[in-house]
């Protein structure tokens, strides 16, 4: 088990060493985030914004027009949402090369509630022409995308949760990590289930008990959502013929959106099911409770799947 | 405090009024576009690229540059005019303002324009960018200067005041903010829209070392940022005393002109006015 955020923190000193142009900034949650361990190796480049998201992001995309590269860091939602329109102006529409990097996406936030529980992020970035968008799955695999978003130019967007998640990829795996590019991570004839972030475990849970079922499902990472490896999707429709998405996000817009649309657009007539957040605002609670509630857990991936199968 | 000799500033005033006869036939052939804020905003920007800026139109990315960052958007036209009449590309594109396929966008944008330093129109960033800017500065150790024009009504954006702060905190005495101070916006007097006054008590308790002048005067224009680059360890806002739509009689104080360009009787009426005074200004020569 290892916290996304750890790996945050510990890439951006790595990288720190790397580049003397990357500067990093956050709004008073630098503890949370893990930024604090870059600001406690380079404190005059870390900049400390206050709980001024707005101010932090227009900043940073001043600062990235002097040749810096820019990571700015809070929870999700005020990553995003709270901060749309700075990110479309001085980030998106000026192809600046800022870095959003947020923490606690997504519904296992838990108890703080649904002020906290962001879950349209993954919407709002990737309807914003320039930007690309993120969502890790492990500890590992959020190093490697940390320094990818260092070394490749342009905007971009990544999310990961709060809590810790079991290692999926051990360290050789990193070098094979590619912006754009999906992961198979098993291989299978009878279902593909395309999962991003913190879905992404529990898929592969999933996936181990229904083999005992005599049901083989490919599990995909998707951790690039835009600009999305639709040739992936493409092959997996057409090999597996059935198709789930699962993502801690609303259905509407993200992952799941994104590759129905792909698959419309290829006149894949697919069995399709997106699992996500239906629709609602979510609520406090235990995250493991929630995920329950909700229907984002192991159970519900095998129920989804063997529902589909039957169809 | 710097000496300023009468032919340079009557060559400052003649851009100015060059600049103003850009406007005023920019938005004419545009159809559209934003008089009122470009004409008051317009002596400031003039005495930056013409006299106080380092800048070289050739190197629009030199490092050393000092930088100019237009909040208020929408004054446009004043930044196109200065930058075509600095060098920075073609006078001729200025007729293509607004129109598709070119250069010159309704609003700023860095990707498209030459010279162009931050993509404004959203009204309440470009101080917050501009800090950026000076941030940068301050880590590389460059001398290089940022100047940043808001609107006042501009100031009712929350963001603003985020940036203020922090502009403060970080002791970014490498930036000088102007308030294009013109009293009115869109829905009217800014003091019944939502009142600003008092601006200068504002910036001072947000830390700022705060010059007021009229900001149609060129001299004190010049004399005021030569005053705010000396001044150290704060920002400093110089807070322009304007008339929206100044140069043009029946523009001057008239918040219909805010978003409306001049139709033909009043393109000619304008250009008539701008002549005269720029012929005035000529004979003074």
């Amino acid at each position: 088990m290892k916290n996304p955020r750890n790996a945050y923190g510990e890439k951006l000193i790595e990288l720190g060493k790397k580049h003397s142009n990357l500067v990093v900034l956050d709004a008073d949650l630098s503890k949370s985030t893990k930024t604090i361990m870059f600001a406690k190796n380079y404190p005059e480049r870390f900049f400390e914004m206050g709980i001024a998201e707005a101010n932090m992001i227009s900043t940073a995309a001043g600062l990235a027009s002097c040749g810096k590269i820019v990571f700015a860091s809070t929870f999700a939602v005020f990553a995003t949402g709270r901060v749309y329109d700075q990110i479309r102006m001085d980030v998106a529409y000026s192809q600046a090369n800022v870095k959003i990097f947020a923490t606690h996406g997504g519904i296992s936030v838990g108890k703080d509630g649904a002020s906290h529980q962001m879950i349209e992020d993954i919407a709002l970035m990737r309807v914003l022409p320039n930007m690309t968008v993120l969502a890790p799955s492990d500890a590992t695999q959020t190093g490697k995308i940390v320094e990818l978003m260092a070394e490749n130019y342009g905007p971009m967007y990544a999310r990961v949760g709060r809590a810790n998640v079991p290692i999926i990829y051990e360290k050789e795996y990193m070098e094979s990590i590619k912006l754009g590019r999906g992961i198979i991570v098993e291989d299978g004839a009878d279902i593909t289930i395309i999962s991003c972030g913190t879905m992404v475990d529990p898929v592969i849970d999933a996936q181990k008990r229904l083999r005992k079922q005599g049901i083989q499902a490919r599990v995909i990472d998707m951790h690039t959502i835009k600009p999305l490896d639709k040739k992936l999707i493409i092959k997996c429709a057409k090999e597996t013929g059935a198709i789930i998405t699962a993502e801690e996000h609303s259905i509407i817009g993200g992952l799941g959106s994104a590759v129905s649309e792909t698959l419309a657009e290829n006149n894949l007539s697919v069995k399709f099911r997106r699992m996500g957040i239906k629709d609602v605002f979510c609520e406090s609670g235990d995250p493991k409770d929630l995920l329950e509630k909700y229907g984002l857990n192991e159970k519900h991936i095998i129920k989804n799947v063997r529902e589909l199968m039957l169809l | 405090m710097k000496n300023y000799d009468e032919t340079t500033i009557n060559k400052l005033e003649l851009t100015a009024v060059k600049i103003r006869k850009h406007i005023i036939e920019m938005l004419y052939r545009a159809e559209s576009g934003h008089p009122g804020g470009s004409l008051s905003a317009v002596d400031a920007i003039v005495a930056l690229y013409f006299a106080h800026m380092n800048h070289n139109p050739k190197k629009p990315n030199d490092q050393n540059r000092d930088r100019f960052i237009l909040s208020k958007g929408h004054a446009a036209p004043a930044l196109y005019g200065s930058l075509a009449e600095s060098g920075y590309f073609s006078v001729n594109e200025l007729k293509n303002l607004r129109n598709i396929n070119c250069l010159l966008q309704g609003h700023p944008v860095c990707l498209y324009t030459p010279g162009i330093e931050a993509s404004t129109g959203s009204l309440g960033h470009g101080l917050s960018f501009a800090n950026g800017v000076a941030l940068a500065g301050k880590l590389d150790k460059k001398d290089y200067k940022v100047y940043v024009m808001l609107g006042d009504g501009e100031t009712n954006e929350g963001q603003v005041w985020e940036a203020a702060a922090s502009a403060s905190h970080y002791k970014l005495d490498n930036i000088t903010a102007f308030i294009d101070r013109n009293f009115l916006q869109i829905d009217g007097n800014t003091e019944e829209v939502m009142r600003l006054e008092s601006i200068r008590d504002r910036w001072n308790s947000f830390g700022w070392n705060v010059i007021e002048i009229n900001g149609h005067d060129m001299v004190q224009i010049l004399e005021a940022l030569y005053a705010a680059d000396s001044h150290k360890k704060t920002p400093s806002v110089i807070i322009l005393d304007t008339i929206k739509g100044k140069g043009v009689s029946f523009m001057e104080n008239n918040i219909d002109f805010h978003g409306v360009p001049p139709n033909e009787m009043e393109y000619n009426l304008a250009m008539e006015e701008l002549d005269v005074l720029q012929k005035k200004l000529e004979a003074s020569n």
